[in-house]
């Protein structure tokens, strides 16, 4: 698992990267309330919003962590958005992309390097 | 935050854990680590512990009664001088324009007024007073009391079973003067039957060095829990009231802020002491626009500054979103916000635009839950 400086998480599972938010990220956020998706086939580039989560207190966005394209959502997150403080690093997970330049992965953090990052 | 001003309970709360935040000048809580959902719901089915120490607790004393209370209507639109002893009522001043420069409460405590205004505006609202109504009354700040908030249906059983007589106090009630002051556990408060929550509750003024050690007290009672600034926001907006500087300020009116109904009838127009505050006939006049609910149909909430829409396709706003939040105890979205008379009875169908789209919205009756309190 890699993290970035934006809280963000990605696995990769057989070449297709898992992307959700961490769980330093869903303390930061409080009850999530709203989880709005991106459509699958989205062809997105690193930095693009692409998410929307809401909290009781504010909105925030989920960027892009690198460019590629969209090719599933986590559709149990917009009936349960509580999940996502339940569960972050698990079944929470928000997207799962297909990734157009692997190189855009190496300035992401291993666990260690993020848990020194957020202390 | 080095710069915040800290309140009796700070301590406190960062001994519970609360995540501080400013606000207001102030350090204040905004959560603990029970979480904003968890606390809101808390207050709803037991009893939460709000510290509201930043706001501000003046006295006005004078000669008599008649004095203070005809002086302070010279500032407010409500009935001052009809104020029974030991009652509370809600309101707010007026500018030469119409607008709202703060809302408070307003309670008769013998022939003296103890006026609780806004931590944001206090040093203004001093001032006002001050400038408009000394030196015939004098006007004191209680800056050695702290001010706590015990808010839901077990707020009542907590304070009773420390002195009984807050069982009998109703809404809007302080405490009985001819039975003293509430003791509670072995110190000497004044309470008022109040709150913000839309919940039965007490507001509990109490001598600053002792704040600390009353809500250790309380918090130690069955049901009773910490609660922040955050459950404090989503209570009062389901509970269907106004936040100064959102959804009342100095350019909305009375009248439009939909707060007639506190202004008492002897203030309106036809009344014995008609006019005679600021902006008296701007205040009260018909309004253009309305404060009103706001329903959002779907999942996404509608938050401060939403432009409210006649339809889908319309170009020009008719509105737009002053609160708004998710509402824990509706279990959705709500809102409040300003729109035009014309599209401002409850059932109309709006629509907001969140991130550019637009969503369906409906005009509500307030309060999005029912009142508890205890009559």
């Amino acid at each position: 698992m890699k993290f970035t400086e934006e809280h963000e998480w990605l696995r990769d599972e057989d070449g297709e990267m898992i992307v959700g938010i961490t769980i330093h990220a869903a303390e930061q956020l409080g009850d999530v309330v709203f989880v709005e998706l991106p459509e699958v086939g989205t062809v997105v580039s690193k930095d693009d919003e692409v998410v929307v989560i809401e909290s009781v207190k504010a909105a925030s966005d989920i960027l892009a962590p690198v460019d590629g394209e969209i090719i599933e959502v986590n559709e149990t997150l917009v009936d349960n958005p509580g999940m996502v403080n339940d569960d972050p690093q698990g079944d929470a997970w928000f997207f799962k992309m297909k990734i157009s330049d692997p190189s855009q992965m190496d300035e992401f953090m291993d666990e260690a390097a993020y848990q020194k990052f957020i202390a | 935050m080095s710069d915040d001003l800290r309140t009796p309970l700070y301590d406190l709360h960062v001994e519970l854990g609360a995540k501080m935040v400013p606000f207001a000048g102030y350090a204040m809580p905004v959560q603990y680590p029970m979480g904003v959902m968890g606390e809101h719901n808390h207050t709803r089915s037991a009893a939460g512990l709000f510290d509201v120490s930043h706001m501000g607790q003046v006295t006005l004393t004078g000669a008599s009664w008649d004095a203070v209370a005809r002086a302070f209507e010279t500032l407010v639109p409500q009935d001052v001088l009809g104020l029974g002893d030991g009652r509370q009522r809600y309101g707010f001043f007026t500018n030469d324009a119409g607008g709202i420069e703060d809302d408070l409460m307003f309670a008769r405590r013998g022939d003296d007024l103890l006026v609780v205004v806004n931590a944001a505006c206090k040093g203004a609202d001093i001032a006002r007073m001050r400038s408009a109504l000394e030196p015939q009354v004098t006007v004191t700040e209680l800056a050695d009391r702290a001010l706590i908030a015990l808010q839901g249906p077990g707020a009542e059983a907590a304070l009773a079973g420390l002195d009984a007589r807050a069982a009998d106090m109703r809404f809007m009630d302080l405490t009985d003067l001819d039975l003293a002051d509430l003791d509670l556990n072995g110190i000497a408060v004044w309470a008022s039957r109040s709150g913000y929550t839309g919940e039965d509750g007490y507001e509990i003024s109490v001598p600053a060095a002792q704040a600390e050690a009353l809500a250790r007290t309380l918090l130690a009672r069955n049901g009773v829990a910490p609660i922040g600034l955050g459950a404090r926001d989503s209570l009062r907006l389901e509970a269907g009231l106004c936040l100064y500087g959102h959804d009342i300020d100095t350019a909305t009116t009375p009248a439009e802020g939909a707060l007639m109904w506190a202004v008492q009838k002897v203030r309106r127009p036809d009344g014995d002491r008609a006019g005679g505050f600021p902006g008296a006939d701007a205040a009260l006049a018909a309004p253009a626009r309305k404060r009103v609910g706001l329903l959002p149909a779907g999942r996404a909430p509608m938050r401060e500054g939403v432009a409210i829409y006649a339809s889908e396709a319309a170009t020009d706003p008719v509105g737009h979103v002053t609160s708004g939040s998710f509402g824990p105890t509706v279990g959705g979205p709500v809102a409040m916000g300003y729109v035009n008379v014309d599209h401002a009875a409850a059932g109309t169908a709006l629509w907001g635009e969140v991130r550019g789209k637009r969503m369906p919205v409906q005009v509500a009756t307030l309060p999005f839950v029912p009142a508890n309190f205890k009559r």
